[in-house]
């Protein structure tokens, strides 16, 4: 088993070996895989910051539930709390009648008009903020539980402009994932084509090898690993390319989000998400190798 | 003595109707050498060929080493060619490897470790002479070394069957006499050899069988096209 994985590090060094002396060659190749790769892994990273914006205005979003009249301020209290340990809510706030009819006197400047009332027209109110971390499904779903409480006359969300944010962004996600298995297919061409010219630039070696008795998988083995060296560095271009967008764009966006006095942040590659994408290059290039060199290497024989 | 090549009424018809080989009978007996003659097209290197399964007869029977070769499957062939050490008139060398590269290859190919290697590659190179020369590449050697190290690389696995394909035709007369000298001294270890040539001087001085082809079959050994005189 040692020895079996020692061949296999020799191979792969080889392989690495063949590269590093055609550097041109090589650098291009991993640089056509690096942009194949950065145009997907950048629209995904600039999809999840759009979705992170909108979960961040989701902050920003209360529901409000309108009590009945017949529930007391301490009633009202309680059931503020209640809703305080539920899941899902960030915090519930209860307003009595009189704090209501304070506010909109203080911010609709009926001040004096409202004065000649003798009934105050307000019904209490507990202001709920729904957790950011939920789907809208799920801020849905709470709703609906609110709505159903019986002190509860109506419970009011604004959610419609989220609805329409998290449909648009569902549309473009789908629309990125088209584009990155496209931009798939395009790496594994790229790997092949590149492996094709290979295999036929060393079509006398592998003749050669061949009648040494050598094995298909002992011939194909150098190939793979060629391919699998291509998707590594053309990962770490990709990786490099994106960083030094997500690097040149923070500025702005901070400059942006400070106007909005959010607290949002461009979010760059995550640890997880470097890996994946090296793992994604890495597949590719091994599978356009794997592909190209069970098309091609049966028809390299000895004449 | 049992046979380690065995051909019993070959025909090989190539796609287009050209007969390179018909019913051809012979054997080479274990541990002998010999050599096979014959004009170019008499169909020397399909019989060659065919002792490696590079082709595969048309018709009869072919059986090295007491394994008959219309039981290997594809997948078969490179093991049993592993049996079989092959030089070529070209060298078959890969020129961007070292002498010493080109000769583990068979070893490499096999799984062997890299001690077991050393010492094997070290010891064929030894037995060529070439022994100072394992790290320099093979173009910078001259045409008679390149051969020696080609013959390295088919003995280094010390395989009981060893088949040459016109070795010394790109070689000077007296370059030619050394690799036969060297072939000779596989076959006194008791190494079967068959070699394809047209130096007819060249094997007239050795005292072994001559197997003679003409139009694709056997011929009368009498029948060499004699040598010119100097």
């Amino acid at each position: 088993m040692g020895k079996y994985l020692q061949r296999h590090l020799q191979t792969a060094l080889f392989s690495l070996g063949k590269l590093y002396r055609r550097p041109v060659a090589t650098v291009l190749t991993a640089t056509v895989i690096g942009i194949t790769l950065a145009l997907p892994a950048g629209l995904h990273l600039m999809m999840q910051n759009v979705n992170s914006v909108g979960y961040s205005w989701e902050g920003t979003l209360k529901a409000s539930l309108f009590l009945n009249k017949s529930v007391d301020e301490a009633a009202g209290q309680a059931l503020a709390r209640r809703l305080q340990s539920e899941d899902g809510v960030a915090n519930a706030q209860y307003i009595s009648r009189a704090q209501a009819l304070e506010e909109f006197k203080a911010l609709s400047g009926f001040g004096q008009a409202l004065d000649l009332l003798n009934d105050n027209p307000l019904p209490a109110v507990i202001v709920v903020q729904p957790r950011t971390t939920q789907t809208p499904e799920q801020i849905d779903s709470m709703m609906r539980k609110l709505s159903a409480i019986p002190e509860v006359e109506q419970a009011k969300l604004d959610q419609q402009w989220l609805d329409r944010l998290f449909a648009i962004l569902s549309i473009v996600q789908r629309g990125v994932l088209i584009i990155a298995l496209l931009l798939a297919v395009a790496v594994v061409l790229t790997v092949g084509n590149t492996i094709r010219l290979d295999i036929e630039n060393r079509r006398d070696e592998i003749v050669i090898m061949k009648l040494v008795g050598a094995s298909d998988a002992f011939v194909r083995r150098p190939f793979l690993y060629t391919g699998f060296w291509y998707g590594l560095l053309g990962a770490f271009v990709a990786f490099v390319f994106v960083t030094a967008a997500v690097i040149l764009l923070a500025g702005p966006a901070a400059k942006l989000s400070g106007l909005y006095q959010s607290s949002f942040v461009l979010q760059g590659l995550g640890f997880s998400q470097t890996l994946l994408l090296f793992a994604v290059g890495v597949g590719l290039g091994w599978f356009g190798a794997f592909w190209t060199v069970a098309r091609h290497l049966g028809s390299v024989v000895p004449r | 003595m049992s046979d380690i090549i065995h051909f019993h009424r070959v025909s090989k018809r190539y796609p287009g109707g050209n007969d390179a080989l018909s019913e051809v009978s012979f054997t080479l007996g274990s541990g002998e050498m010999a050599f096979l003659t014959g004009h170019s097209g008499a169909g020397k290197s399909t019989l060659l060929k065919l002792t490696a399964l590079i082709e595969r007869p048309t018709r009869g029977q072919v059986v090295i080493n007491g394994q008959n070769t219309a039981k290997v499957k594809r997948w078969g062939v490179p093991k049993f060619r592993r049996q079989i050490g092959m030089i070529f008139q070209n060298f078959s060398l890969l020129y961007d490897r070292t002498v010493f590269d080109n000769v583990a290859l068979p070893l490499v190919i096999r799984g062997e470790d890299d001690k077991t290697i050393a010492r094997r590659v070290r010891a064929a190179l030894d037995t060529v002479g070439l022994l100072k020369k394992e790290k320099q590449h093979p173009i910078v050697l001259s045409g008679g070394e390149q051969q020696r190290v080609g013959i390295a690389r088919a003995i280094v696995t010390k395989p009981p069957l060893i088949l040459a394909d016109e070795p010394t035709g790109n070689l000077d007369p007296a370059l030619s006499a050394e690799i036969m000298d060297l072939f000779q001294r596989f076959n006194d270890v008791g190494v079967s050899l068959l070699i394809a040539t047209h130096d007819i001087p060249l094997i007239e001085r050795m005292p072994h069988r001559v197997i003679n082809l003409a139009g694709g079959r056997l011929a009368d050994p009498a029948d060499l096209p004699k040598a010119e005189p100097a």
